[in-house]
């Protein structure tokens, strides 16, 4: 059995997941964590066929297993359950396209001026809601032309063999498929700060971490992922190589999804575990005092922080928030809201866009009444989501501490 | 005077006096049914769930195995919407006899009992939650049979049939005429009052309670009580019975039936067919023999723990002496023949599997006596007017999903997934505004939080249906109910669900300084 089943029992039914659902909160035919979860897992037969299909419309948050008072993996059981579900039935086009950024980003990015173009245009979009159900409204990022392994060649290594530098003062950067072929300038401003800082950044091999993948139900193919970053992160970790990502969602697969959700077990993956931070996590924790002793350059602006719910998954509060503090002159606002609604690829999905709208709506209308210069979240779904239904523009966190540091993109 | 006069009474409405009073309607007598209590009060109503397959008497009790195997397979034509076509596997472990699973496997050969070897790893593929450590596995044709279920579906069908089932009504007095029976004094349990019922001929079918009722004609009939204890898991870690390749003994056998697995039983002897309390050791014993066949177990919550009694007959003089096992096949005592008494036949113990077949063998003899000719029908008689297929577990979960928000259900107990509309229907057919009824006849907080979050909206809804009666109307009964059974697992889990539920219905709602319902 998997791990997070075994928590089933441990619920009380005391409807506290309910209550804090987003989801729920804005449609009745989600009937809520819970009911989803560790009351519908009783009825779930292994060996006959699934009687519910509404836990397809989690969006996966995991703020039910945050408020959980008794230690039930809600999120997990009902992303389990979702995997279930996918390997019964059959998984549509728009399922398989959308949680293959990284398959998208190596077939444009070659062409990714027609690409961007081509794929922005109102007709591209009102044709593809109308066949693949992509919803026309949803945030489809650009493509680079140029990715970023491309744009750093020399900082990739197979192995950590193959460095030559100290190996205390080396980070293998998990970039992940947004920051190679999204928005490489992400990526750029990363291996800055980290170098500013005394560090050497390697590019470890590694392909999408699986979350698309695992997020629609097609856990095969993220089980393979996870192998395959496994197998070349490794002997980073192995090396005693810290792996640091600035995308939340990565690193919590590699944190903790692959050994939860996926259920894959060893060693490796227990080192690449305990090896793996978020940037700002990484940095307040090694680099602490190097932080505080930065000058940063004022920066006169209104900014509202939104933690993203991976970034709450970690469980390890919301690090970038000492070091945006340090900036002088930022005036920082705090999002009221649990969740954006984007959950991944889940605002992308047409039937699921006006459910995610709705779940947004909190944090898109404290966002208009603060009249701000733009929103920090470190999410890149998220951001992409934000910007596009508030107009304003949405920034990482380390982008703003780059250009507190006069690193330019 | 007589207030009634019918052709037959039956007296108990477990599956035995339902069995009996269906096969009589079927041959077209005139009967009448008086149960003391709900439906399956007594020990239909607590027992372990097993639809045998004959495998657990193949060594022990030939006959009884026999049986088992031919209701089985007519069970499931009649009445299939009460069974879970689960299978069964006979599991031997390193430590067991090790010559058993031969002796075993050719007994179930010779008995027609059919059992087929299968590989340790094709059971692991079965079911994973399995002990690894297994060394020999049976493929067996077990099910699980819900016996709430079951009595309702039989008293349906009585009362289609032209035939009575009173409940809450108890015999208290059998009227005799010379040595002939001819009336039954009965008392109403709701209003208190006496009536009395004449009939031609009257089957006492109380099971535990069989020989306090024989004597009610000065006859005697001793009757050993043997206490089972059982403990259900709040999830399934398994979904085919499980069975323990070994002579029979206590704690060896886990049944999926319903949400639940249950794990049983102890044997205990007991003075009483109400004295149900649970010992600590019986918990202990029952949850270490269950993790030898499932060691996950150790990790899972035990939901409650109940008994139930079977009464063994135990003859005075003769042929059993009595430290021999007694004899748990059924006992059908005709008192015309042993004790001169015309007018009166007692059936009890076996298993409720052969139920059918034990009401055959009670009316074939009922007939004989009374000189009429019908036959049985009961075997080839399905009880659902339509053909029903098997019952099973993702149903109840399935009928909830809807894709448009405006039939969404309103789902009162969240843990067994009762619906308002379930309820308020139930309660409008039930003879008394009372959860404990509801709760047996659709599992109302039977789940894993024990009626914590539906006993008291449950309540408001038994409220609005009858307006005059108190808010409070059983509720706390029903939740003492519910505690009782948690009580002997009081630790983790278990413990921390009662107490969360205990102080919301002690403290926050007061519940135990409502006013107390009237009858
Ligand atoms: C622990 C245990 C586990 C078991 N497990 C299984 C199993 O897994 N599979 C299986 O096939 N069998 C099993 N059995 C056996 C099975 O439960 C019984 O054979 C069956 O339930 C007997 O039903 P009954 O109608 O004879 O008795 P009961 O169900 O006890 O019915 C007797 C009824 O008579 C009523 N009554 C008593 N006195 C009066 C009175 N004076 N007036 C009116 N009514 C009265 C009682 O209220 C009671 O409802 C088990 C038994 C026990 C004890």
């Amino acid at each position: 059995m998997n791990l997070p089943l075994f928590t089933t029992d441990l619920c009380l039914k005391c409807n506290i997941c309910t209550a804090a659902c987003p989801v729920a909160a804005v449609t009745d035919l989600f009937p809520g964590p819970k009911f989803v979860g560790p009351q519908a897992e009783r009825y779930r037969h292994p060996r006959l066929s699934m009687p519910d299909v509404s836990v397809d419309w989690c969006s996966g948050c995991g703020i039910c297993s945050r408020v959980c008072p008794h230690g039930v993996a809600v999120a997990e059981i009902n992303i389990l359950a979702k995997g279930r579900l996918t390997k019964e039935r059959h998984t549509p086009l728009r399922d398989q396209l959308i949680a293959h950024p990284e398959l998208l980003g190596r077939i444009a990015s070659p062409i990714a001026p027609v690409a961007n173009t081509s794929i922005h245009l109102r007709p591209a979009r009102w044709l593809l809601e109308k066949t693949i159900g992509i919803s026309r409204h949803a945030p489809i990022p650009t493509f680079t032309r140029i990715p970023l392994r491309k744009r750093f060649r020399d900082r990739c290594f197979d192995t950590p063999l193959d460095i030559k530098h100290d190996i205390d003062h080396t980070v293998a950067f998990f970039h992940g498929c947004s920051s190679n072929y999204y928005e490489p300038e992400l990526g750029e401003q990363t291996i800055a700060i980290l170098e500013r800082l005394g560090y050497e950044v390697v590019i470890p091999p590694q392909i999408c971490c699986g979350l698309p993948l695992q997020s629609n139900g097609l856990f095969d193919a993220a089980r393979r992922h996870a192998q395959a970053n496994i197998t070349w992160l490794a002997p980073f970790a192995k090396q005693g190589i810290p792996i640091v990502g600035t995308s939340t969602s990565c690193t919590l697969m590699l944190k903790h999804d692959y050994r939860t959700i996926l259920g894959i077990r060893g060693e490796d993956v227990e080192t690449i575990a305990t090896s793996t931070y978020d940037f700002f996590e990484f940095l307040t924790i090694f680099v602490k005092n190097e932080i505080n002793r930065i000058k940063f350059n004022s920066l006169h602006a209104r900014a509202l922080y939104h933690p993203p719910c991976k970034l709450r998954n970690h469980g390890i509060g919301a690090p970038a928030l000492s070091i945006l503090r340090q900036i002088p002159e930022l005036q920082l606002h705090l999002s009221e809201s649990e969740c954006c609604g984007a959950g991944g690829t889940y605002g992308m999905k047409l039937e699921k866009f006006p459910v995610a709208y709705e779940v947004g709506q909190g944090l898109f209308n404290q966002i208009s009444q603060l009249e701000l210069d733009f929103v920090i979240c470190d999410s890149e779904t998220c951001r992409w989501w934000i910007a596009k239904h508030t107009g304003l523009p949405v920034y990482h966190p380390l982008e703003i501490m780059a250009r507190a540091m006069d690193i330019q993109p | 005077m007589p207030v009634l006069s019918t052709q037959l009474l039956v007296i108990g409405g477990g599956s035995t006096g339902l069995g009996v009073a269906w096969d009589a309607c079927l041959r077209g007598l005139k009967v009448v049914l008086v149960e003391q209590g709900d439906l399956g009060q007594g020990t239909s109503g607590r027992y372990h769930g097993l639809l045998h397959s004959g495998g657990r008497y193949v060594i022990s009790d030939p006959t009884s195995a026999c049986d088992c195997a031919v209701e089985n397979r007519v069970l499931r034509q009649i009445v299939p919407h009460t069974i879970e076509d689960t299978g069964g596997l006979f599991l031997a472990t390193p430590t067991d006899p090790i010559d058993f699973p031969d002796r075993w496997f050719a007994a179930c050969q010779e008995l027609g009992v059919s059992a087929e070897e299968i590989t340790t790893a094709e059971a692991l593929r079965l079911e994973p939650a399995l002990n690894p450590r297994i060394s020999r596995v049976f493929r067996v044709q077990d099910g699980s049979l819900d016996s709430f279920d079951l009595l309702h579906t039989l008293t349906a069908e009585i009362k289609r049939a032209g035939g009575q089932v009173w409940l809450r009504h108890r015999v208290e007095k059998l009227i005799l005429n010379g040595n002939t029976i001819v009336a039954a004094e009965i008392r109403a349990l709701d209003t208190d009052e006496l009536l009395t019922i004449g009939a031609d001929f009257f089957v006492n079918a109380t099971g535990p309670w069989a020989g306090q009722v024989a004597s009610l004609a000065d006859i005697k009939v001793p009757i050993a009580l043997g206490k089972g204890s059982m403990v259900a898991m709040a999830t399934r870690p398994i979904h085919t019975v499980i069975n323990r390749c070994r002579p029979s003994s206590d704690g060896d056998i886990i049944v999926p039936v319903g949400t639940v697995a249950v794990l049983g039983t102890t044997d205990v002897e007991v003075q009483q067919p109400t004295d149900t309390t649970i010992e600590p050791w019986e918990v202990d014993f029952l949850l270490a023999q269950g993790e030898i066949l499932v060691p996950q177990l150790a990790y899972q919550r035990p939901l409650r723990a109940w008994a139930g009694v079977r009464p063994l007959y135990r003859p005075t003089t003769g042929e059993l002496g009595e430290t021999r096992e007694l004899p748990r096949s059924q006992i059908i005592l005709d008192h015309a023949d042993r004790d001169g008494l015309q007018g009166l036949i007692s059936v009890f113990s076996g298993k409720l599997t052969i139920f059918r077949l034990m009401a055959e063998q009670v009316m074939d003899l009922v007939c004989k006596q009374m000189n009429i000719a019908a036959v049985c029908h009961t075997a080839e008689t399905p009880l659902t007017m339509t053909s029903r297929s098997f019952y099973k577990l993702p149903d109840r979960l399935a009928k909830l999903e809807v894709t448009t928000s405006h039939d969404l259900p309103q789902v009162v107990c969240e843990c067994e997934l009762v619906t308002r509309l379930a309820i308020e229907e139930a309660l409008r057919f039930a003879s008394t505004l009372d959860l404990d009824e509801v709760r047996r006849e659709l599992r109302l907080g039977m789940g894993p939080c024990q009626a914590g979050f539906c006993a008291f909206r449950a309540a408001g809804i038994a409220h609005e249906l009858a307006p005059t009666a108190p808010a409070s109307g059983g509720l706390t009964p029903f939740l003492e109910e519910r505690w009782r059974g948690m009580v002997p697992l009081g630790w983790g889990h278990t413990l921390r669900q009662m107490e969360l539920t205990r102080r919301i219905y002690l403290e926050l709602l007061q519940t135990h300084s409502l006013p107390e319902p009237t009858k």
